[in-house]
């Protein structure tokens, strides 16, 4: 019978069930420093071993400082969370990369990167963000911090199944069109609770268009849309992606793994219980103006009114959003001024992401209404790269702060934040109230969008750019 | 992990839908290292008009008088309700952490974000989805001069509301545990020899997943 690749990675880790209820193995578990700390405490009060250590990989990403690091962690509550990762994988043994290794950035970004992402595995960490993973046509997804002790003590999850989406993206997008855009279009589309209950799969010619980098920031966004796991199929360009990684396996076992990559894809009539059709052509630049993913549009379209809002609900989310924007309805985006921007995140963080931003602001001057810009690549690897390529200097030139790598203004967790009512365009995931900083007004774009912010001091079709 | 078997309460409304987590307890409160105490910052941004850190003692705060949670009639609310989508954001298990410790056992909602909907149940509070109409009934009444008291009856599935009484769903599983007030790692490591025997077959089948 025809499966879809859900289905297909799902069957091969079923250890046992009972009324639906699974129990799944779990092949690589990620974990940071916030949401591990009570897990290893829950471990030791009941005196139970870790399952299979090297099953791990461990990095603190969210709380460490993106300014110099010599003089350590100097908010003494994030430097206690830190350390205790630390002592917790000294205590047990696991592979950590620590603030200072030069491999240390955000957990999604290096996971990948290290080649400790393969396809058909299941990947859990405690971070909804990891849904990224599930561009290697993996299975992966956030869990809360008593699922991962139940991850460290069991090798194992108890899990029902999902229901299945494809998210189906055909045709052509446009110049300077990225996977963010095609993200945020698609939550506009279905709504943040779109997803609830769902593993999207995305697929279609524009899917396939897309880089790993690219799926990565669409699987990624899943979470925003409801969806605990986005995936997409395996093709040459994952192979290619994975080739010689360090944890990426080599010799005659790649050969022996590839092969079996090939049959990570959807089978033709595969039978998905929802199906939804993308034009990909159709989709603008986005721009979110509200406080939840889904209050987007294009870049040349005005703020909503909410009394259009057919429910009753969205009529109030949307005035609500609105006081707490500072916007008010029929205002233009590109009439949106701002303050601060903001690129980085486990959503766009990556080479590519920097590479276009750079290509945006080369020879250009950050505008002077602007009070801050931060580039935060996405790990110490990203960061060496984009250096020898010579981004961090174009980055500097226009008047951009060239950052060490970790979460840093996609949450505030560290120093880096908006002070309250700041504007800023962001290339991060979330606009939720306060996310960036208490009473901080976030809007979420790609990071074409947001290099072409900060030169205009305002949004900007970024296609109108010369 | 507490059971619940029955509940009774008074019903907190909170008004607004796709409640996410960085609202029910925001990032600085991440930073501990600990499950408990986290309370007193519950939504923190909305029951204060001061900014919140770790460590600020709550009676130094300034009080937002118009939070639901802040008016004296839901002080000892126990029964939260609230629109579609709540939980919806971040996984963190902190949020269940700070709903627990305020004193919530039980949530009313339309709907739930898939990760948060689990989370509450490895912690005792029982999030229930319940039909629009409802949900609009319940806020009527808990937002009227005498409030909403309700019971919650897991064992037989039931709200129930004076005379009234609703179903309503809830998987098997997860209904065991909390009753039980159940242990899931200890339920899981009752089949360590299962576990021992898929991870054999399994590396040797797919070898280069064993590093």
């Amino acid at each position: 019978m025809a499966s879809t690749l859900y289905e297909k990675i799902f069957k091969r880790h079923v250890v046992r069930e009972d009324n639906n209820t699974f129990l799944i193995y779990i092949d690589r578990h990620l974990i940071h420093e916030v949401t591990s700390p009570q897990a290893f405490e829950g471990l030791r009060n009941a005196n139970r071993p870790i399952w299979r250590t090297n099953s791990i990989l461990a990095v603190p990403d969210h709380n460490v400082p993106t300014t110099d690091r010599n003089q350590g962690i100097l908010d003494p509550v994030s430097k206690i969370q830190v350390d205790t990762l630390d002592s917790n994988c000294n205590q047990y043994k696991l592979t950590q990369f620590k603030m200072n290794d030069r491999r240390q950035g955000i957990v999604h970004v290096i996971g990948p990167e290290q080649g400790s992402t393969l396809p058909g595995m299941t990947i859990v960490c405690g971070d909804s963000h990891t849904s990224t993973h599930g561009a290697f046509g993996s299975l992966a997804m956030g869990i809360g911090t008593s699922e991962v002790e139940h991850v460290l003590a069991t090798q194992c999850l108890i899990v029902r199944k999902f229901k299945t989406m494809q998210i189906n993206v055909e045709g052509l997008a446009g110049d300077n069109i990225s996977a963010k855009d095609i993200a945020l279009h698609i939550i506009g589309q279905i709504g943040t609770a779109g997803g609830n209950g769902y593993a999207i799969e995305f697929s279609g010619t524009a899917i396939k268009d897309l880089s790993m980098e690219g799926r990565m920031t669409l699987c990624n966004m899943a979470i925003e849309a409801g969806s605990r796991a986005g995936l997409v199929g395996v093709d040459s360009k994952t192979v290619d992606y994975l080739k010689g990684r360090p944890f990426s396996p080599n010799g005659d076992l790649w050969n022996k793994a590839v092969d079996d990559w090939r049959d990570l894809v959807s089978d033709r009539g595969a039978n998905f219980d929802k199906v939804i059709n993308i034009d990909a052509s159709i989709i603008e630049p986005q721009v979110t103006w509200g406080t939840s993913p889904e209050m987007v549009c294009g870049i040349n379209e005005a703020i909503p009114n909410p009394e259009q809002q057919l429910k009753e609900s969205n009529k109030k989310g949307y005035e609500r959003a609105l006081e707490y924007m500072g916007l008010e309805q029929g205002t233009n985006i590109t009439d949106i001024y701002l303050d601060k921007i903001f690129i980085g995140s486990c959503t766009n963080s990556r080479i590519e992401d920097l590479r276009v931003a750079a290509n945006i602001v080369k020879k250009r001057k950050v505008a002077k209404n602007i009070k801050q810009a931060l580039v935060v690549p996405g790990s110490g690897l990203v960061k060496m790269q984009a250096e020898k390529e010579g981004l961090d200097k174009i980055f500097i030139e226009a008047g951009f702060e060239w950052r060490e790598p970790g979460c840093s203004m996609c949450l505030a967790m560290n120093a880096d934040r908006l002070e309250k009512q700041e504007r800023c365009a962001s290339t991060s995931n979330r606009n939720f109230e306060g996310r960036q900083g208490q009473g901080g007004r976030t809007h979420l774009v790609s990071p074409q969008m947001a290099a072409a912010a900060a030169i205009h001091g305002r949004f900007v079709d970024v296609r109108e750019i010369e | 992990m507490l059971p619940i078997i029955k509940h009774e309460g008074i019903v907190i409304p909170l008004d607004r839908s796709n409640v996410d987590t960085d609202a029910i307890i925001p990032k600085q409160f991440l930073k501990s290292i600990k499950k408990s105490g986290f309370g007193p910052n519950l939504f923190d941004e909305w029951r204060y008009l001061d900014q919140g850190e770790p460590g600020k003692e709550s009676v130094v705060r300034i009080i937002n008088p118009e939070f639901v949670l802040n008016k004296p009639q839901y002080k000892n609310g126990t029964i939260l309700l609230a629109r579609e989508n709540f939980g919806c954001g971040s996984s963190r298990e902190h949020a269940p952490w700070a709903l627990l410790d305020f004193g919530i056992r039980i949530i009313l909602a339309p709907s739930f974000a898939d990760i948060f909907y689990g989370n509450c149940f490895k912690n005792g509070i029982l999030p229930i989805p319940i039909n629009k109409n409802l949900t609009d009934t319940f806020f009527e009444k808990a937002e009227s001069e005498e409030g909403l008291r309700l019971n919650i009856d897991l064992e037989n599935q039931k709200i129930v509301d004076g005379s009234d009484g609703y179903s309503f769903d809830i998987d098997t599983f997860k209904k065991y545990c909390l009753l039980e007030g159940l242990d899931e790692i200890d339920l899981t490591l009752k089949h360590k020899a299962d576990i021992k025997n898929f991870e054999n077959n399994y590396h040797s089948q797919f070898p280069w997943l064993t590093k």
